[in-house]
């Protein structure tokens, strides 16, 4: 290919090759950065969302409501424990799948095409496949600080006993992220949002994060209702959660079904986002 | 000669059955600034979207800095900078933070970044505005910032997509001075545009582009020598008589274009078919005798004018 260039174009080619050996190896690093100086601008949300809602809801749920379970069931109201330790690991979970639709959606949208900065990066030594990488650490990063607050707060209202409890935070993760990378390609495949993402938020996450074990056992419902629980990585997060908070029991292949499901959901969610991104931004 | 830093040949792009690209050939030396001339829908977006190794061309063969875009986009982007037709700038940032975010982006240390983009704000005469939120700044303002953030990489090679279109005149001529500004650095300069003023400020070499092809290739006053005469005379009768009148200046100058407008008459001498024009006792309403431009070679190459 180089052949018969004069020495001037192939001292132009080297520069090039050396010039693309960092964004090639860092690129995803870089887009993240862009991500937390753009989150900085809402650090008050986030410190809010991250210190004032499990407050609130710890508060409401784990002790408001939770008086009044107690009273009626006793202290080990829920599978042996009070309904406080029952309600905290799936309080934890939401937590992530909020953070989730906050930042799988909305900024999707802008990157690609409110004020499309994805193509503004596809125009640099950026990779399409390195944007979707770069959105999905700088999230997991934001969901592990959420979700490690959260954790501390828990821990605080004396709501997690066991010894492991602090593997809550890789059960929220598995579970934000599983849920996020499925609505991420989701996302990516919108040209126009015409209210699909406010239809999403109504239809799914609000259905999903009342019919996935989070305030009663899914095996309160009849079993022909059960099945939302198993499709929703809110349910597999949720009790994953319970495990390592109060030692909840189940079966151990349940527990590895868990995991293997959030992270087949990630892998598939991930992979669809990076294929549409490579589709969408090299048209 | 030296070796083109562009070279394409028989590039294709095409979308399902529309061939939005069909066949273009063209080369572009090193300091060289090159034009993309054509109406909109042309394909030059999209050609430009291809020499920046981010749309990946359906046929035909590409080479930029003797590299192929196909496996090296991220090496070629490294020495390109880029100015899209539409600003795509961070409005989530501020003015500066939008080149040291972007310089970031190149894998290039935080200080150089930081040194250059204040350079680069001295420049764009952006200096006063580093804190500012991008959606204060004026058209010309955030048309500068962009080409600011373009050269955040000091880039080899500058892709500029109609660089000016939406700006007013004063905005034009100050983005035309830091263009030529940099073409006299020896940045090469690639653009598209449908200002014929524009291409022949800034082209040393243009291509005419019409439905994906190209028509003519040359420097600016190659392409009015070849394609049209040194002078042209505008002369309007009304609208619902220059057809009418035109049957009767036959033989008078060497070619005439009849637009529903005006009439235009192609000739070396303007001044001299208009007194032919009068003498036969006809007798237009205004009259301009003006010199040849670019868009007279697209009408003349095309049968439309450019901006429709």
């Amino acid at each position: 290919m180089s052949q018969g260039l004069s020495t001037a174009t192939r001292s132009d080619t080297a520069r090039a090759i050396a010039a693309g050996r960092k964004p090639r190896r860092w690129g995803a690093w870089y887009v993240a950065l862009h991500r937390f100086r753009v989150m900085k601008s809402y650090t008050g949300t986030v410190v809010v969302a991250g210190i004032g809602s499990p407050l609130v809801y710890l508060y409401a749920l784990g002790v408001g409501l939770a008086t009044i379970v107690d009273a009626n069931l006793g202290d080990q109201a829920v599978g042996g424990v009070s309904y406080l330790v029952f309600v905290a690991p799936a309080l934890l979970a939401s937590a992530a799948i909020t953070v989730a639709s906050e930042e799988f959606t909305y900024p999707i949208m802008l990157g690609y095409k409110w004020n499309p900065t994805f193509t503004g990066m596809s125009a640099s030594p950026l990779r399409p496949t390195q944007i979707v990488d770069g959105v999905v650490i700088s999230v997991a990063i934001r969901m592990a600080v959420n979700l490690v607050l959260f954790l501390a707060l828990i821990i605080v209202f004396g709501a997690a006993p066991s010894p492991i409890a602090f593997l809550m935070v890789v059960a929220g993760l598995l579970g934000g992220l599983a849920f996020g990378a499925v609505l991420m390609a989701y996302t990516s495949t919108l040209e126009e949002d015409t209210g699909q993402l406010a239809m999403v938020m109504r239809f799914v996450v609000l259905p999903m994060t009342l019919f996935s074990g989070t305030f009663f056992p899914l095996s309160i419902f009849p079993v022909w209702l059960q099945w939302i629980g198993w499709i929703s990585p809110l349910w597999h997060s949720t009790e994953l959660a319970r495990v390592f908070s109060y030692g909840y029991a189940e079966p151990i292949w349940l527990t590895v079904v868990h995991v293997a499901y959030l992270a087949a959901l990630i892998a598939i969610g991930w992979v669809w986002a990076r294929r549409i991104a490579v589709r969408r931004l090299g048209r | 000669m030296s070796e083109p830093v562009i070279a394409a040949r028989d590039l294709v792009k095409r979308y399902g059955d529309f061939a939005a690209v069909d066949g273009l050939s063209f080369e572009v030396a090193p300091g060289e600034s090159f034009g993309l001339l054509g109406p909109n829908g042309a394909g030059k977006s999209t050609t430009m979207r291809m020499v920046g190794a981010v749309s990946t061309r359906t046929a035909g063969e590409l080479s930029i800095l003797g590299l192929d875009p196909d496996a090296f986009g991220p090496e070629i982007r490294s020495q390109l900078g880029v100015v899209p037709q539409s600003d795509n700038l961070d409005t989530e940032l501020r003015v500066r933070e939008n080149l040291l975010v972007y310089g970031r982006y190149f894998g290039l240390p935080g200080k150089l970044v930081a040194e250059r983009a204040d350079e680069l704000l001295a420049f764009a005469q952006l200096e006063e505005k580093g804190k500012a939120k991008v959606d204060s700044l004026s058209g010309g303002m955030k048309r500068r910032l962009t080409i600011a953030r373009a050269l955040i990489n000091d880039p080899r090679v500058l892709l500029l997509d109609e660089p000016t279109t939406g700006l007013d005149p004063q905005a034009r001529h100050i983005l035309w001075d830091r263009l030529f500004r940099l073409k006299e650095q020896g940045t090469t300069l690639l653009l598209t545009t449908h200002y014929m003023d524009e291409a022949e400020q800034l082209c040393d070499r243009l291509v005419v582009v019409d439905k994906g092809a190209i028509m003519a290739e040359g420097t600016p006053a190659e392409l009015i020598r070849r394609y049209s005469s040194r002078e042209v005379l505008e002369v309007r009768f009304g609208s619902d008589r220059n057809s009418d009148v035109a049957g009767r200046l036959t033989g008078i100058g060497d070619r005439m274009e009849v637009l529903p407008d005006r009439i235009l008459v192609y000739s070396d001498d303007g001044e001299a078919e208009l007194v032919r024009i009068t003498e036969a006792g006809l007798h237009p309403i205004t009259s301009l005798v003006r010199r040849s431009s670019l868009e007279d070679v697209f009408l003349r190459l095309t049968g439309r004018s450019l901006i429709e």
